[in-house]
């Protein structure tokens, strides 16, 4: 803990008896110490987390090593498990999700910003953010029944159909699928890429704006080269949040991805995430190992988890170097 | 041209040039003086029921520098920004009557709004930098509106500092943010993003009200110097600056033009009561 700083000598407080310096001082030692405290509570619960992540995988990762990261096989009677298709299928449905919801987010933040009428404006973006009220579980439900009929009756065989000599989009097309799970994701993630990218919008100064119509750039121009480039920093990390987001969602992507320990190229295939094989073998894992390995997978998805956001800090900090502003809207 | 509500304004005013306080561009005589570079005809501007300007009817010569002063709230910026439409962002707006800038109406349908303000720079209140390499600011004018070719790009550049008198303090730091300048600098710089446009007519709205006063001096001193190429219009609260730099003042009040002339005879002889009020401080 930090030691509170001795009270200033003010001129005002010297021999007056300082009686309101005194008292203000009081309570003020009292709140920055329940502040503190309340500061330490989180790095230590953080602590806790890992350590316990790490006594519950102590006996697959003695028996497994960093091999678990590299390996394939996921077997509970031999007791041989590996992550690699858990690793591929959190990282390859998050990207996907991103791919589909940034462009889409960007551009309604960017309508709702700069073109759209005042008057529906804040009813748009209230509408958006309500979206991520929505439980994760009523999303799955809603793929199952909704999304997953249409997309096999008619997005898949239209984009086997078109796009098929890209290795993604070949195969048997089954429903529940990597692409079914990214799109339910790119829908709940779009919510925070929107309303956290439209606040950084609505942040740049009108002078930037002004400067460039000023000079002859039409109101798209000014979008393109001078509101979007001043709000990149704030930007990416939106999509970050967007990111932190898809990465550990479980629910819904249990329901739509198929739940296959398997590595596939197409995805119209079905695959599996570390959170989803987490949610789903937890309750029924009877084998000590099992409960091991899986307690590897969380710590492992712990680590993804502080890697990617990692990176993208460093992604912004690079970015906002010369950049006036938008970091700080993080 | 008729100016019905207030007989005082000088209905199409084209001032004669005076003789000094001023150095003048040379080979200008009254004889080779054609119409006014920008001219205002009847022009009243609302933003919703309220009116900002009324009934403006007067010419800004071309080639010098004329200063619009007055109090606060009298219309002064909102005249500036009604010459390259700057105002259009706002909702709400009505205009009557119309301006011309080098012959072509501003307000008509047929105005081509990228070109007009191509053609009618501004210079804002503060400066306002891309947060851009110093490059890129002065090249975002002429690469968008494809003035010159790529490979022109820096000999452009260097002109358009050398004009803002900026290009010795950057030349060494072309890459780097045009943000990290000083705040004269910085101005300096929006300055030579204008004239990379290679606009006929120059907007300034109080350009130095955010300058330590030495920065002020500089851009004084380059406003006296730009008027060579450029038809200048300067916004100021300051009017002493008003009296160093320009060649015409005209006096705005309640949206009204009250009195425009040479600046040396509105400082010194104003024709109105109001005027005169203004300028020796005794309102606004």
């Amino acid at each position: 803990m930090t030691a509170l700083p001795e009270r200033a000598v003010t001129p005002t407080a010297a021999g007056s008896g300082t009686p309101l310096l005194e008292r203000g001082s009081g309570g003020d030692r009292i709140f920055q110490t329940v502040l503190t405290l309340g500061a330490v509570t989180i790095p230590v619960l953080l602590g806790f987390l890992v350590l316990e992540l790490w006594t519950g995988a102590r006996l697959a990762i003695g028996k497994f090593g960093l091999g678990f990261v590299t390996s394939s096989t996921w077997d509970p009677v031999a007791e041989q498990f590996g992550a690699l298709p858990l690793i591929f299928g959190t990282l390859l449905s998050s990207l996907v999700a991103l791919v589909i919801a940034v462009p889409l987010s960007l551009g309604v933040a960017i309508y709702l910003t700069e073109f759209a009428p005042k008057v529906i404006r804040e009813p748009v973006a209230f509408l958006i953010g309500l979206l991520a009220a929505i439980p994760s579980v009523v999303y799955g439900l809603w793929g199952i029944f909704v999304l997953i009929p249409i997309l096999r009756t008619s997005v898949f065989p239209l984009l086997r159909d078109t796009l098929g000599f890209l290795p993604l989009f070949q195969g048997p097309i089954y429903g529940p699928s990597m692409l079914a799970a990214g799109i339910i994701l790119a829908i709940m993630v779009m919510p925070y890429i929107m309303s956290v990218s439209r606040e950084v919008l609505l942040a740049v100064p009108d002078t930037q704006r002004e400067a460039a119509l000023a000079l002859g750039a039409t109101r798209w121009e000014t979008v393109v080269t001078t509101v979007v480039p001043y709000a990149r920093s704030g930007i990416i990390g939106a999509v970050i949040l967007g990111l932190g987001r898809a990465l550990g969602e479980t629910m819904a992507v249990t329901m739509l991805i198929g739940n296959r320990h398997e590595i596939a190229a197409s995805l119209f295939a079905p695959g599996y995430t570390m959170s989803a094989a987490i949610a789903n073998e937890f309750s029924e894992a009877v084998g000590d190992m099992h409960l091991s390995a899986l307690a590897y997978v969380a710590f492992l998805l712990f680590v993804v988890t502080v890697l990617v956001n990692a990176g993208a800090r460093l992604l912004i900090w690079r970015v906002s170097r010369g950049s006036a502003a938008g970091g700080k809207a993080l | 041209m008729t100016t019905s509500a207030t007989p005082r304004a000088h209905p199409g005013f084209i001032a004669t040039p005076r003789a000094s306080l001023t150095p003048r561009p040379p080979a200008r005589t009254p004889g080779q003086r054609g119409a006014p570079a920008v001219d205002v005809r009847d022009f009243s501007f609302a933003y919703g029921s309220r009116r900002v300007l009324r009934r403006l009817s007067f010419g800004i010569e071309r080639k010098s520098v004329t200063a619009i002063i007055g109090p606060s709230g009298c219309g002064k910026s909102t005249f500036l920004r009604s010459i390259n439409r700057l105002n259009d962002l706002i909702p709400g707006i009505r205009h009557e009557g119309d301006i011309m800038v080098e012959g072509t109406s501003v307000f008509s349908p047929s105005t081509d709004l990228v070109r007009l303000r191509q053609q009618v720079g501004m210079v804002f209140q503060r400066p306002n930098p891309f947060p851009k390499s110093v490059f890129d600011n002065v090249a975002y004018g002429p690469s968008l509106n494809l003035l010159v070719a790529r490979r022109d790009l820096p000999d452009l550049v260097e002109r358009c500092l050398r004009q803002a008198v900026l290009w010795d303090e950057v030349k060494d730091r072309l890459d780097e943010p045009g943000t990290a300048l000083s705040g004269g600098q910085q101005q300096r710089l929006c300055i030579a993003r204008a004239l990379a446009n290679r606009p006929e007519v120059l907007l300034m709205d109080e350009p130095c009200s955010a300058l330590d006063p030495v920065a002020t001096q500089r851009v004084e001193e380059l406003i006296v110097e730009l008027k060579r190429d450029y038809t200048i219009v300067i916004v100021t609260h300051n009017m002493q600056q008003a009296a160093r730099v320009s060649d015409f003042t005209g006096f705005f009040d309640r949206g009204e033009l009250v009195e425009l002339g040479e600046t040396e005879r509105v400082f010194t002889s104003p024709a109105h009561e109001r005027t005169e009020a203004y300028i020796t401080g005794r309102f606004g």
